[in-house]
């Protein structure tokens, strides 16, 4: 645990230079900090319905406006950066999770476990994911918990590839058997150095993959199979707000706006993340 | 006039680690139809040289100085005046030749492109020019090789094939660097062999590069030896390497004399902090004072204080 | 064709065998997990009313919903072995039919998507990084990350409520002439281009450093024919093997894009019938296009093998 620490020095320090990362992690805190203080940001109650007021534009009042049954759509906004940030937490936690038992027994196990457990994922990347994803919720339910089913489901798999290619080649290494020749608990240092390598490339691979689920949460919840009404989420926003599009165009903008403002801000923070932690793909001066 | 001479040329690399001075301030001529070689171990800035020459650089690197091909500056000259220089006037030869094929199409189809750049030539004529190089550097069979691909050459062989590329044109001037240092020891030989035979038939001035000292001293007339980006001594091959005089080639010669005599303490040094005077003495068993303040000049073919007129006695 | 390839070859093809069998399974197993009784649904859903207490029964033994799990996948086996996929609950249609029926609506928009934006992101990324640090190259970088960040619903939405509406210019649904497939392919092709531009862009720096490429520039030729032949050509083979895995990932992707624009492919079709709890239709779909997946990836295995000579023919002749 300590040696992750001190690793990660030097790895902060990289990534200060580069300005889009610092640009995407402070776009992000701003975004994690309006989603746990949600409640005290939100003017308004996101389901507090308000006839008189559908379908305003954007005034003094309600800053973004309303939507068709009069809710505040800044209140549902902010709400809404709750629920994505969470949802994506949540899928990628039991992803990597996943990835992580299936990946680990796979590479311990070997043999015959290893085969039917890969032959799994390559089954499972038959699938494009989105489709996959679609049809599980389709069959157990349109919910949000489905949603989150759905998704770790199907993502588990890039986890699991990589922390079996590091099982495997710790496994080859000379020094585990040399650990073991001179009768070391072979299997603590093993998993410490297996830990360690696997750390990185996972940290940049959330990272990365955020974006894409994110995106997966408002795709599904758009085409009505993952937030459910009345529940304020982008996707849903954006599904609620497509047959106003003449009228009350903001009511499309904002949303979309905000998903794309989260992606990007990941995907600045996971590009640097990989250049830092991963020199090799970085260009070198020819001597 | 000397054929090619190098005066005084400084290449310097800005890098997020400091500025690489991988050449620092060198000075070399070759006469026309003779042969030099610059020896020293890796790193210690002779491929560079060597770039420098065909302007091969990356953009980022700062070169000054002067380098004089036939009378001509070649460092200041266009980029469309210096590509007709190569490959036809200068051409050279680069270590691991197997690298220098493009995986995905012939070797025969790099040769004709070799042949053609230069010339105006029909596509029969450059395949017959082709064929007609590779038979002259020794590739068994030219016309299957013709349509083979690289990773089908063996080492030897693909080495030839690199040969046969760079003298399309016969240029004037070789360049060869480290010819033989990814081969087998017998098939070194025949390269070595073929290399000396082409420079005496085509009258080709050679510049070998290499840290091969048994190579350099049966190809190479003339020798220059090289220590962190400059040159400490240099002469004709068959003096330098029977009688040295400077430290550092001292200790080279006898290192590869295999009688385990020649070990120098400490290592080469790092090309972003050189050391103060001359930029061996660290590792000199026989430094004085001096050598530590002041870089010496190259007087009677030599760069150290230990021969200098006005200083120190050996 | 080599010992070297044929080997290649029949291990993918073995692997895709396995695979396809695995993928049969879990579409099967698809079907297990739709709670509550489908029956019901569908009845319930067709009359509007509650189904009499006889008529579930009906429906499920016409279906074969009764049976025990074993039973049920020796059917699927079965219905597979002739083709058969099933009948759409909705439509009473063979569910094979509904899929090719919108099978060229699909094709076409993927297709077109793709060509564009290979069109547009191969030059482009040539050229961002040949002209590295250049306004062009800061300009398509940004480009392309703000391209992979987009979700394409939204940008089809932004698209229709511009085009569409605003300006009217174009038809914002339904298929029909070329200006029906504007919309939709500019959609897909944004975020394909940006992935596209990416990699030619890496794949291109990652060359330029090859030792073959000084030599090339050594033999004096110029830097057209250098990057044009030497370089470029190198990144032809990691290039169409991820053009042609982006297919297949497209193929399915325009599942939403078709929805926002009305294009009567198979994926407005799967969501609809995901909606309508039509399972046949779903789980039929998702194997149709998992194996066409499948299918894909095997060719591009193939393609590969055969672009790339030193797999090709085999070392030391």
């Amino acid at each position: 645990m300590r040696e992750v620490g001190e690793a990660m020095g030097p790895i902060v320090q990289a990534l200060k230079k580069n300005r889009l990362a610092v640009i995407g992690a402070g776009i992000l805190s701003v975004l994690v900090f309006i989603a746990v203080f949600a409640p005290y940001l939100a003017p308004r109650d996101p389901v507090e319905l308000n006839l008189a007021e559908r379908l305003s534009s954007p005034s003094w009042d309600h800053l973004m406006g309303t939507d068709a049954v009069g809710r505040d759509t800044l209140s549902r906004i902010i709400y809404g950066t709750r629920v994505s940030l969470m949802i994506a937490v949540v899928v990628t936690m039991i992803e990597v999770l996943l990835g992580m038992i299936v990946g680990m027994t796979a590479g311990y196990l070997g043999k015959a476990v290893d085969e039917i457990l890969m032959r799994i994922v390559d089954v499972l990347l038959a699938f494009p994911g989105i489709i996959l994803a679609l049809a599980l919720v389709g069959m157990l339910g349109p919910s949000l918990t489905n949603l989150v089913i759905a998704l770790a489901a199907v993502g588990w798999v890039r986890y699991a590839r990589i922390v079996r290619g590091s099982i495997l080649s710790v496994k080859e290494e000379r020094f585990v058997e040399s650990a073991r020749a001179i009768g070391c608990g072979n299997l603590r240092i093993a998993t410490r150095h297996i830990l360690l390598n696997i750390v990185t490339p996972i940290i940049v691979l959330a990272t990365l993959s955020m974006g894409t689920t994110i995106i997966s949460i408002a795709a599904l919840s758009f085409l009505g199979l993952g937030a459910q009404p009345p529940m304020a989420e982008w996707g849903n926003m954006l599904n609620e707000g497509k047959p106003f599009m003449e009228k009350a165009p903001h009511l499309m903008i904002f949303p979309g706006l905000m998903i794309m403002i989260t992606v990007l801000a990941f995907n600045f923070l996971g590009d640097g993340l990989r250049d830092v932690m991963d020199p090799r793909l970085k260009e070198k001066v020819e001597v | 006039m000397p054929f090619l001479e190098i005066r005084d040329l400084h290449v310097t690399f800005p890098t997020p680690a400091g500025h690489v001075r991988a050449s620092d301030g060198v000075d070399l001529e070759i006469s026309e139809g003779d042969s030099l070689c610059l020896v020293g171990e890796s790193g210690c800035g002779k491929t560079i040289v060597a770039l420098a020459v065909m302007r091969l650089l990356p953009h980022s690197a700062i070169i000054t100085g002067r380098i004089r091909f036939k009378g001509e500056d070649l460092l200041g000259l266009g980029e469309s005046r210096m590509r007709r220089i190569r490959g036809r006037e200068i051409a050279m030869i680069f270590e691991q030749p197997a690298t220098c094929f493009n995986p995905v199409l012939t070797v025969g189809d790099q040769i004709v492109e070799a042949v053609r750049v230069h010339g105006e030539r029909s596509r029969k004529a450059a395949r017959e020019r082709a064929l007609e190089l590779m038979s002259m550097v020794g590739i068994a069979d030219p016309i299957k090789r013709y349509g083979q691909y690289p990773h089908e050459f063996s080492g030897g062989m693909i080495q030839r094939a690199m040969i046969a590329m760079a003298l399309a044109f016969e240029p004037a001037l070789l360049i060869a660097d480290e010819p033989t240092t990814s081969l087998d020891v017998t098939v070194q030989a025949q390269i070595i062999e073929l290399l000396a035979d082409l420079k005496a038939r085509l009258r080709t001035t050679l510049l070998l590069i290499t840290h091969d000292l048994a190579v350099a001293s049966t190809l190479c007339a003339q020798a220059a030896v090289m220590y962190a980006g400059g040159i400490v001594e240099k002469g004709a091959t068959r003096r330098v390497f029977k009688s040295p005089r400077h430290p550092y080639t001292q200790a080279l010669l006898a290192a590869a004399s295999g009688d385990g005599s020649g070990v120098i303490r400490g290592s080469v040094p790092e090309l972003t902090r050189l050391p103060e005077g001359c930029r061996f003495h660290p590792r000199c068993p026989r430094a004085q004072d001096i050598c530590r303040e002041a870089m010496p000049a190259i007087e009677d073919g030599v760069r150290c204080h230990l021969y200098q007129h006005s200083g120190v006695t050996a | 064709m080599t010992e070297d390839m044929v080997q290649f070859i029949a291990r993918r093809l073995a692997i895709s065998i396995v695979v396809m069998f695995g993928t049969v399974l879990l579409a099967f197993f698809l079907l297990s997990l739709a709670p509550g009784n489908a029956a019901e649904n569908i009845l319930r859903a067709e009359r509007l009313n509650d189904p009499r207490l006889g008529e579930v029964e009906i429906f499920m033994e016409k279906h074969g919903l009764n049976n025990t799990m074993l039973k049920q996948l020796g059917q699927w086996f079965y219905m597979l072995g002739h083709g058969n996929l099933g009948t759409s609950f909705r439509t009473n249609e063979p569910v094979t039919e509904e899929f090719w029926a919108r099978f060229p609506a699909t094709f076409e928009l993927a297709a077109a998507s793709m060509v564009i934006a290979c069109l547009i992101a191969i030059p482009i990324g040539v050229l961002s990084a040949v002209k590295r640090n250049s306004l062009l190259d800061h300009g398509s970088r940004i480009f392309a990350l703000w391209g992979v960040s987009m979700p394409n619903f939204w940008m089809g939405l932004l698209l229709i409520l511009i085009f569409g509406v605003k300006l009217g210019w174009l038809p914002t649904f339904g298929y029909g002439g070329m200006d029906h497939l504007v919309l939709p392919t500019v959609t897909l092709a944004i975020g394909m281009s940006a992935i596209l531009i990416r990699l030619q862009r890496t794949s291109i720096l990652e060359v330029l450093n090859a030792n073959y490429v000084r030599t090339a520039r050594a033999k004096g030729l110029s830097e057209r024919v250098v990057i044009g032949k030497h370089a470029f050509r190198n990144t032809l083979i990691p290039m169409v093997t991820v053009i042609g895995i982006q297919f297949a990932h497209l193929l399915a992707g325009v599942v939403i894009v078709e929805q926002i624009f009305a294009w009567p492919g198979i994926g407005h079709f799967l969501v609809d019938s995901i909606n309508a709890q039509d399972y046949p239709v779903v789980q039929g779909f998702v194997l149709m296009i998992a194996l066409f997946f499948v299918i894909c990836n095997l060719l591009v295995d193939v393609l590969y093998a055969y672009l790339d000579p030193r797999i090709r023919y085999e070392r030391g002749r």
